[in-house]
């Protein structure tokens, strides 16, 4: 279990309760937290669950397998923080990280 | 104007597989994809990614699965109308009258919207700039290259589409290649004969920059590119080029007074009929309580969404159960003894 905060690109904050095993994208989707799209359902086949990680967390996170940055590549304003919140997988390790929604995902 | 018993909107497996369900009870259909080819987002998303869990087919690709579809509806000759888009759906006595953005019209009782999560388009520049050129000089797809001729033309994106036409347009253009990241997801034959290029001078290479800004009076001039650290620069263009992929868009669908739970139509279980009579949605695109984006799902509510649509189509005959391995009727639809 982790608690991880959202931060939509108005400010507003969302804290949750995420389980282990889920991913930081379908924390944010069974949570109805507003800003991920997640229209490909979690199969890194679009770039709608793109977050940016909070500085300091980015490089304690597992790092991202093959084709992972060819979607970011088509994701709206990736930058060297950005991750497919699909791709990030929940664990105890990540209790407190914080992602930065883009404006908007399309 | 096209009379038929169904429209179907969206050429993906789910699309296809309800055509099939048509054919074999005797109902005709025409096939809307905004796509230039068949298969939805097997094909445009993962043709090459294999897929395990359509049933007693143990592993096959977008592409695969795409193809053995085709085969199987072969027999009923449907229609398909590929690089067009339904725009708007109205309704007329018992019919939908369906036009499409190319000007085509279809007379139908039924529509089945199978359109996943909407119809692709291009991601384009996020630069507010950028609209005020865009399909004059700032431009997600070519359709004549010879505007290019001895002219600048910066090309944003690291694909297949970004890298086979900087390459291209090298020959007769002066050509800027910008991409956010050193490594390119281009075939890796393309991404050498690119830095050969650059080498050379005949491309100029800009890795980790994005866009900034473009320029112009009128016409297009020049377009900023800003690095990571957020140094900017400033590159002659008469053309920009945006090469970042596609993107799902809903589009008219939302307009067509359908309810809508996010981005999904809500539908009953019982033949996957929408609140508008005789429009019914299937696959990535509906919703209702338990509903699993699933290619299989697509086929369970395709084959029930076609027995929903043989009641308006046929108002006055009584749609009857049968089986293929049984039925001469159904043999006879497949063409086969």
């Amino acid at each position: 279990m982790a608690k991880i905060k959202y931060i939509e690109y108005n400010g507003k904050e969302h804290v949750v309760e995420v389980q282990n095993g889920l991913t930081v994208m379908e924390g944010a989707v069974q949570n109805d937290i507003p800003g991920i799209d997640a229209d490909c359902g979690g199969s890194m086949s679009c770039a709608t669950c793109h977050v940016y990680v909070k500085e300091g967390w980015y490089d304690k996170l597992p790092k991202k397998e093959m084709g992972e940055d060819d979607m970011l590549d088509q994701a709206y304003e990736p930058n060297s923080k950005s991750r497919l919140s699909c791709q990030i997988m929940v664990s105890d390790d990540l209790d407190g990280l914080s992602v930065y929604m883009p404006e908007k995902q399309v | 104007m096209i009379k038929t018993d169904v429209v179907i909107i969206g050429a993906g497996p789910t699309g296809l597989f309800c055509a099939h369900q048509l054919g074999i009870i005797g109902l005709k259909c025409e096939i809307v994809d905004n796509l230039d080819k068949i298969g939805g987002q097997c094909i445009e998303l993962y043709p090459d990614k294999p897929i395990y869990d359509i049933p007693a087919v143990p592993e096959c690709t977008g592409e695969e699965l795409t193809n053995n579809l085709l085969e199987q509806i072969k027999p009923f000759k449907f229609n398909f109308h590929l690089n067009d888009r339904v725009q708007e759906l109205t309704n007329e006595n018992d019919n939908w009258i369906v036009k499409t953005n190319s000007g085509k019209k279809f007379q139908t009782p039924n529509v089945v919207i199978a359109g996943g999560v909407g119809s692709f388009e291009p991601r384009k520049f996020s630069t507010k700039s950028a609209e005020k050129f865009d399909g004059t000089s700032v431009l997600y797809s070519i359709k004549d290259k010879t505007i290019f001729k001895d002219k600048s033309v910066a090309i944003f994106g690291g694909g297949d589409s970004a890298l086979d036409w900087a390459i291209e347009l090298s020959n007769i253009s002066k050509v800027s290649l910008i991409h956010r990241r050193d490594e390119f997801r281009g075939a890796p034959a393309s991404v050498q004969k690119i830095k050969e290029l650059s080498k050379k001078n005949i491309i100029n290479l800009f890795t980790k920059h994005s866009i900034k800004d473009v320029k112009g009076n009128g016409s297009l001039d020049e377009v900023e590119i800003k690095s990571e650290e957020g140094e900017s620069k400033i590159l002659k263009a008469d053309y920009v080029l945006g090469f970042f992929g596609l993107i799902m868009q809903l589009g008219p669908i939302v307009e067509w007074g359908l309810n809508l739970d996010k981005k999904a139509i809500p539908v009953n279980t019982e033949n996957f009929e929408t609140n508008k009579k005789g429009i019914f949605a299937i696959g990535d695109i509906c919703t209702y309580p338990g509903k699993l984006k699933l290619i299989l799902s697509g086929f369970h509510e395709g084959a029930l969404a076609a027995r929903g649509c043989f009641k308006y189509a046929r108002p006055n005959e009584k749609y009857r159960f049968e089986f293929t391995t049984a039925s001469n009727t159904i043999k006879d639809r497949l063409g086969v003894k």
